[in-house]
């Protein structure tokens, strides 16, 4: 039963992967390479993974944690669609993104702690 | 050159940040989950935007993104200690397999 499980889990990453490298996009922007289509697609699938454990995190510290990983991932999204555009503000989307994500997550270490926000 | 060498440093950190969430969903507890991803996606973000620096050069985009990675090696360390320690006072039981908890015998002999 467990191996099972294993190779249900390994079928179901070939699949992402699969995914991944032949699905035909249509091109909304002109990308310069097919891999860095190939790369967002890839941070896609990790974003589809943190909304999974937000909705099924059994404590609300897993959805803490999960909101975390979020925000450094939108980072690498700023990052990846600054390269094909040529535009460079995508980057200082990026760091408000980050600075804002440190304090909300911040805040909510504190609010799992207990405390009063003031003390 | 600059850009074969960025696409390889991007495909790298692509790579850490996949296996990061397949340990944010695969784990078995929060504090594994916690271990597991924030180390490898913040790393592999690091590949990213030192990519985007290969690609752009010296320009304003390029060193905002030098910026970022010295920002994201600074603070996730400590935003992943507090949410650690947050959690752990809120009173989450470790998982039935874990070894050892040294925070919980810091705990009792501060207060003993």
């Amino acid at each position: 039963m467990r191996r099972l499980r294993w190779l249900l889990g390994l079928i179901i990453i070939i699949l992402i992967f699969a995914i991944i490298i032949f699905y035909p996009l249509p091109s909304l922007l002109e990308w310069q390479s097919p891999l860095l289509r190939h790369s967002f697609f890839v941070l896609f699938f990790c974003a589809l993974f943190c909304l999974w454990r937000i909705l099924k995190g059994p404590t609300s510290a897993d959805r803490a944690v999960a909101i975390d990983i979020l925000g450094i991932l939108v980072l690498g999204f700023c990052a990846i669609l600054g390269i094909p555009t040529g535009r460079n503000w995508y980057i200082d989307i990026g760091i408000a993104w980050a600075l804002q994500s440190f304090i909300s997550t911040l805040a909510l270490a504190k609010y799992l702690e207990g405390r009063n926000f003031d003390e | 050159m600059n850009e074969i060498l960025g696409m390889i440093f991007i495909v790298i950190g692509l790579a850490f940040d996949f296996f990061g969430c397949l340990g944010l969903v695969r784990l078995p507890d929060v504090y594994n989950r916690l271990q597991a991803s924030t180390k490898s996606v913040t790393l592999g973000t690091c590949g990213i935007l030192f990519g985007l620096f290969l690609f752009k050069g010296f320009t304003a985009c390029g060193i905002k993104a030098i910026l970022c990675i010295l920002f994201i090696l600074l603070t996730a360390p400590v935003s992943a200690h507090a949410l650690a320690r947050g959690t752990h006072k809120s009173g989450v039981k470790l998982w039935k397999e874990s070894v050892c908890d040294k925070y919980e015998e810091d705990e009792v002999s501060k207060t003993a």
